[in-house]
Parts: structure tokens; C-alpha cells; sequence
């Protein structure tokens, strides 16, 4: 720098930063790796702050709802909310099944249908910090049980799945993330098609052909076949239909709202989840299923 | 013109570089940070807003030195790199906000800056101009089809200006005086 005039000292110090900064993004674009040591040291630094503010505001709320607002009704209505969400499910998994008597006895709940699958409760801490991307941080993480790649629902439908898990807190990537993606199927028609992310509030179902049918209000549930989430849980419902050569576009908007998680049900198995086999005739479903697991993100 | 530069020069002596209180500038980034990634859990319209990019902004245009503009401007996005998903990758924020950094220090030692006219419609330039650093960085370096305007990021810029002369005149009370 000594030969340099001190006006361009800044502007050489600039150039060379940002040639470091591309070399680090040409490096991970390359290795496909996300500097994980970095996001841990700066998860691990930010996300006790996070559970601090999180605990401090569900004291306050807390405080207000069962002090101030109202002290028996808010408490019985906060059991009834959380009723609703187990009904809500109950009612999810018998409309989905109602067209498949073979199946009904093992979908009345969801909890009985799974019961091999253990389930824990955790709340949403943070978000991405920017735009660009569609995660949120949880409050439990390694010493729960939670690792990458385990499923993530709400009562109303699939939240997305768990892509970093830390001592104690995990990211999950949302089912509305450019990169998410998830095994889906219409819930009449059952024509399979991965539903991915767009980075926008709808999805992206992305591989059904223009010969089939498909209507606007149509339920789009999980087909099982990216064995992270079972079948029939509900995905979102038909929102957009545009035509297309070889395939429709079709946009999905999702069950769970994503813009406004607070509590989630992290799936906490990595055991392939049984696909089991609708009784319908093979030949009602051959040549309609599409993709599968082809385009979801393992 | 040649007094016309002659009273450039006069102006530009005149411009103050503002000191700060010491450890305000890590407590306001880590605070800027921590807000950007708390809030819009409970309040989902917040993530229209770039507190990191403010908190840059803000340091490059008081502290009026375009090294240490690029630097924090560097360290803010890196930090903001590592906050998010797997979509963003280190260095793209990091890009983005080191330039803005410089440019913002650069300006903030030609302009007088602390009008808050000046101020908002300042960040809403830098704003886009981050913005489109991104953009082209998506599409170049990552071959990622990103559009370069949409109503959302017009929406923001307006929305991030006016927040931006809120914040500044919060941030002024850390000054040495």
C-alpha cells in the first residue's frame, strides 16, 4: 500500500475485500458448503438473546392474558384454541381419507396413525435475517433429539424441514424457500408432483401434466414418497392454474401460515416413513405419478 | 469555476467526523442484527425493513472515513450471511454491504449529511443500490434469475427511508459531544 496515493488507498482496500468475498462465494458455490463453523459461532451467539426475548415476551403475554385480560376466559380460551388445532388435524386426516376405506382405521389421528413417530413441540425464535431466504430458528435443537432432515408440521399442514440442528436451537427450512421442496400429490385426483418453493407466499407444483385435471380449491396433501413427511398430511389448497407445454402451472397456496409461526411439531425420526399403498386399483394411479422424490431436496 | 470548486473545498473543510461512544457501534450492530432476525416472529410486516443496512448507512455517513465504512459494512453483512438460510450464501450480503458502506462513507465526507431530508432520501438510494448489488450478484455469480424491480422493493425503499431519519436521530444521541 505504500506506493499507493492515500486518496486510493480506501478504493484499493475496497477492490480487494470484495475479490476476498467473491473468492469465499466461488469457494461455496463449488464445495456446495455453507461455512457451517461461522453459522454456528453466530447462532450460537444470537439465538440466547432470541430465547431470552421470546421467554420475555411469552411472560409478558402471559402475564397480560391471565392478569389483566380477562383471567378464566383467556385461559379457557387457550384450551380451546389448542382443541381446535387437534380437531382441526382429526377433521384434515379424515377428509383425506374418506375416499379410501381401506385406510380410515389408521388415519382417525394423526397421532395414532404415527405412533411410532415421535413428535416434539418447540417454539419459533427467529428468522433469516434478510429476504432472500425463508427460515426460521426453533428453541430446541441437538439435545432434544432434533436433527437435519427431520420433518416440520403444525396442526393446519407442513411447515417445512430441519436443515441445521445446534446444541440448542435448530434452523428449518420453510416449505415457501427457493430451495424447499416436498412430496405432494392432489388429494382427488391423487396425481403425485414434488411442491416446491418460490421464495413468494404461494408454491409451486411443478410437474402436473396439461392432459390432467386439476381445480382451483383442490387439496394438495403429502404423498409420502420423500419419506421425511407421511402421507395425507395437508400441503395447501389449489390457488392458480395457468396452462403450459408439457406442464401446468400450478400454485399452491400453503395450509400452515408461515408468515406467522410461533409454535411448531418438529417429526423426530429420520427413519424412512412407511409409504403404505392405497387399495385402489393400479391402474387408476399408474402413469399419472410424476416426479415423486425426484425434485425434493433430500 | 474556479470558485466554484474554491467553495467546495471550503465546505467540505467544514464537515464534522462524528466520534462515538465507546462500544456503540458493536452494540447497535448486534442490536440491529438481533432485531432483524427476533421481530418478524411476532410482527411479520418487519421483515420489510434492513436494520443492518441502516446501521451501515448510518456509521459510513458520521464516520466519514471510507475504509472503516467498507469494513463495517463487510463485517455487518457477513454477520447477516451467517443469520440466514441455506439460499444465502457468505459473501452476498457481505458484497453488498461493504459497498454501500463505502459509498455511504464517501458521500458523508463531500455532503453534509445531517439534514433528515437528506438523510431518507440517501438511504433510499442506497437502499436500491443494495438491492441491485444483490441482484447482480444472484445473477452473475450464482446464476439465479432474479428480477431487478419489483413493487415490493420500491414499497421498501420508502419504507426503509423513513425509518432510516427515525433511527438516525436515535443513533445521534451516541455521539461524543
Amino acid at each position: 500500500m505504500a506506493g499507493i496515493p492515500s486518496r486510493h488507498k480506501s478504493l484499493v482496500l475496497l477492490a480487494g475485500v470484495i475479490i476476498l468475498q467473491v473468492v469465499l462465494l466461488a469457494v461455496q458455490i463449488k464445495r456446495d458448503s455453507q461455512g457451517r463453523l461461522l453459522r454456528v459461532w453466530t447462532v450460537g451467539a444470537v439465538s440466547p438473546f432470541e430465547r431470552a426475548g421470546a421467554r420475555g415476551i411469552g411472560n409478558i403475554r402471559g402475564t397480560w392474558s391471565h392478569y389483566f385480560a380477562l383471567q378464566n376466559t383467556s385461559r379457557e380460551n387457550e384450551q380451546l384454541r389448542r382443541e381446535n388445532d387437534g380437531l382441526k388435524l382429526q377433521v384434515n386426516q379424515l377428509q383425506s381419507k374418506a375416499a379410501e376405506a381401506d385406510r380410515l382405521a389408521t388415519l382417525l389421528n394423526f397421532r395414532q396413525a404415527q405412533r411410532n413417530v415421535p413428535m416434539l413441540g418447540a417454539r419459533v425464535i427467529g428468522t433469516s435475517a434478510d429476504t432472500a431466504s425463508q427460515t426460521i430458528y426453533l428453541d430446541r435443537g441437538e439435545r432434544d433429539g432434533i436433527r437435519r432432515n427431520m420433518g416440520v408440521i403444525t396442526p393446519d399442514g407442513v411447515v417445512g424441514k430441519v436443515i441445521e440442528s445446534y446444541r440448542d436451537t435448530a434452523q428449518v427450512l420453510l416449505l415457501t424457500d427457493k430451495d424447499s421442496g416436498v412430496g405432494a400429490m392432489l388429494a382427488d385426483s391423487r396425481i403425485q408432483s414434488p411442491v416446491g418453493g418460490t421464495g413468494e407466499p404461494l408454491l409451486s407444483m411443478k410437474y402436473i401434466p396439461t392432459d390432467d385435471t386439476v381445480n382451483v380449491g383442490e387439496h394438495v396433501v403429502t404423498s409420502g414418497m420423500d419419506r421425511i413427511f407421511p402421507r395425507d398430511l395437508p400441503v395447501g389448497v389449489v390457488a392458480e392454474i395457468k396452462t403450459g407445454r408439457p406442464f401446468q402451472q400450478v400454485r399452491v397456496r400453503p395450509a400452515a401460515n408461515l408468515q406467522r409461526l410461533e409454535e411448531v411439531i418438529v417429526l423426530l425420526t429420520l427413519q424412512p416413513l412407511e409409504k403404505k399403498e392405497p387399495a385402489a386399483p393400479a391402474a387408476e394411479t399408474s402413469g399419472k405419478s410424476v416426479g415423486g422424490t425426484a425434485a425434493v431436496n433430500p | 469555476m474556479m470558485n466554484d470548486a474554491f467553495d467546495l473545498r471550503l465546505t467540505e473543510a467544514h464537515i464534522e467526523v462524528h466520534k462515538f461512544r465507546s462500544g456503540a457501534i458493536v452494540v447497535s450492530t448486534c442490536l440491529a442484527l438481533m432485531l432483524q432476525a427476533f421481530l418478524p416472529v411476532y410482527i411479520s410486516k418487519f421483515a420489510v425493513l434492513d436494520l443492518p443496512l441502516l446501521v451501515t448507512i448510518y456509521f459510513g455517513l458520521s464516520r466519514r472515513n471510507p475504509s472503516t465504512g467498507l469494513l463495517l459494512g463487510m463485517i455487518i453483512g457477513l454477520l447477516q450471511d451467517s443469520l440466514s438460510g441455506p439460499t444465502v450464501p457468505f459473501g452476498l450480503y457481505g458484497i453488498a454491504n461493504t459497498i454501500i458502506g463505502y459509498l455511504a462513507s464517501s458521500i458523508g465526507a463531500r455532503l453534509d449529511t445531517e439534514h433528515p431530508a437528506a438523510r431518507g432520501a440517501l438511504t433510499m438510494m442506497f437502499f436500491v443500490m443494495h438491492q441491485g448489488v444483490v441482484t447482480l450478484t444472484r445473477r452473475m455469480l450464482l446464476a439465479e434469475p432474479e428480477p431487478w424491480f419489483t413493487p415490493r422493493l420500491a414499497i421498501a425503499a420508502a419504507v426503509n427511508a423513513v425509518v432510516a431519519v427515525l433511527l438516525f436521530a436515535v443513533l445521534d444521541r451516541l455521539r461524543k459531544s
